[in-house]
């Protein structure tokens, strides 16, 4: 209920979401593990907001989920095209930039 | 009441964050992520942001996480065998997520005096006497006195879906538009990008 008990949670969050982007090999978790890293800093936000009633962290939450929709859509148009062409998601087989 | 459901939320978005990371199945990463989602959007509600709570649902678990399994059934990926190596890249990307986790809690814990972003608690505002006076040399002197004998205690204002609305239209307006126009161009990108043919 305390401030540091979100910032925490978040904390806690963001970890695992890190965690995920460095050690999962399939692209749409490491995805996923993107959106959960903006969650967590989402949550932070929203509980700095109420805490102090200032009302801008929750307008930046809401551009934050609509710029997190937007690379959602785009990023997995990509992983659909790179699909089509190498039949993976596999990040480490998904190389473009040879050398 | 509301720490018993902080720490139901809590333990239940924790719960399906490690699920998404661990599940073989992306579809089944996907649905531990739905939980997380669920279970921070009633986070938000214990912070009476209700707008952004209810905003959480529609976006982030109707409509992305919608779009994640529409993506992960259409390119019908199987199940990957139980990550079991130990590499050493890996035990030294899980130390740098400890390391992380350790460098955010040094700033969480700075944060212990702040207001309670569920109760509502009272901001003391005291009365400010000012003297200002110029001295030789033309610079300004201000000497502020706080007197706290007529300290009054006033409640902070929650932010309510009324001040996010007139600030999102005032103060924010031009931000409002660009976000449109971004999400114009993810839209065009986005058809474009999963066309069979790129001309």
């Amino acid at each position: 209920m305390e401030l540091t008990w979100y910032l925490s949670l978040s904390a806690v969050l963001f970890t695992i979401g890190v965690l995920g982007v460095l050690l999962r090999r399939n692209v749409i978790v490491v995805f996923l593990s993107i959106e959960l890293m903006l969650n967590a800093v989402n949550l932070s936000l929203v509980a700095f907001s109420q805490s102090f009633g200032d009302v801008d962290g929750q307008i930046l939450v809401f551009f934050v989920m609509s710029v997190a929709a937007a690379e959602a859509a785009v990023g997995l148009a990509i992983v659909i095209a790179m699909f089509r062409n190498k039949l993976t998601v596999n990040v480490d087989e998904l190389r473009l930039f040879r050398g | 009441m509301l720490e018993f459901l902080f720490f139901v939320f809590a333990v239940l978005a924790v719960a399906g964050a490690v699920g998404m990371l661990v599940s073989r199945s992306p579809v089944a990463s996907a649905l531990w992520m739905v939980q997380t989602m669920l279970a921070i959007a009633c986070l938000y509600l214990t912070l009476n942001a209700s707008f952004i709570g209810i905003v959480q649902i529609l976006v982030y678990a109707g409509a992305i996480m919608v779009l994640f399994l529409f993506v992960i059934m259409l390119l019908n990926l199987e199940e990957v065998p139980r990550l079991s190596s130990f590499t050493w890249t890996r035990a030294a990307a899980f130390v740098g997520g400890v390391a992380v986790l350790a460098l955010l809690l040094t700033a969480v814990v700075r944060t212990t005096g702040l207001p309670s972003p569920t109760g509502t608690e009272v901001a003391v505002v005291a009365p400010v006497e000012e003297a200002v006076a110029v001295d030789a040399e033309g610079d300004v002197l201000v000497a502020e006195a706080v007197d706290l004998d007529d300290a009054v205690a006033v409640p902070v204002a929650p932010v309510s879906v009324e001040r996010i609305g007139v600030a999102l239209l005032t103060r924010h307006a031009f931000s409002l538009e660009i976000i449109g126009a971004l999400l114009l161009a993810a839209t065009i990108g986005a058809v474009l990008l999963a066309k069979k043919r790129f001309a």
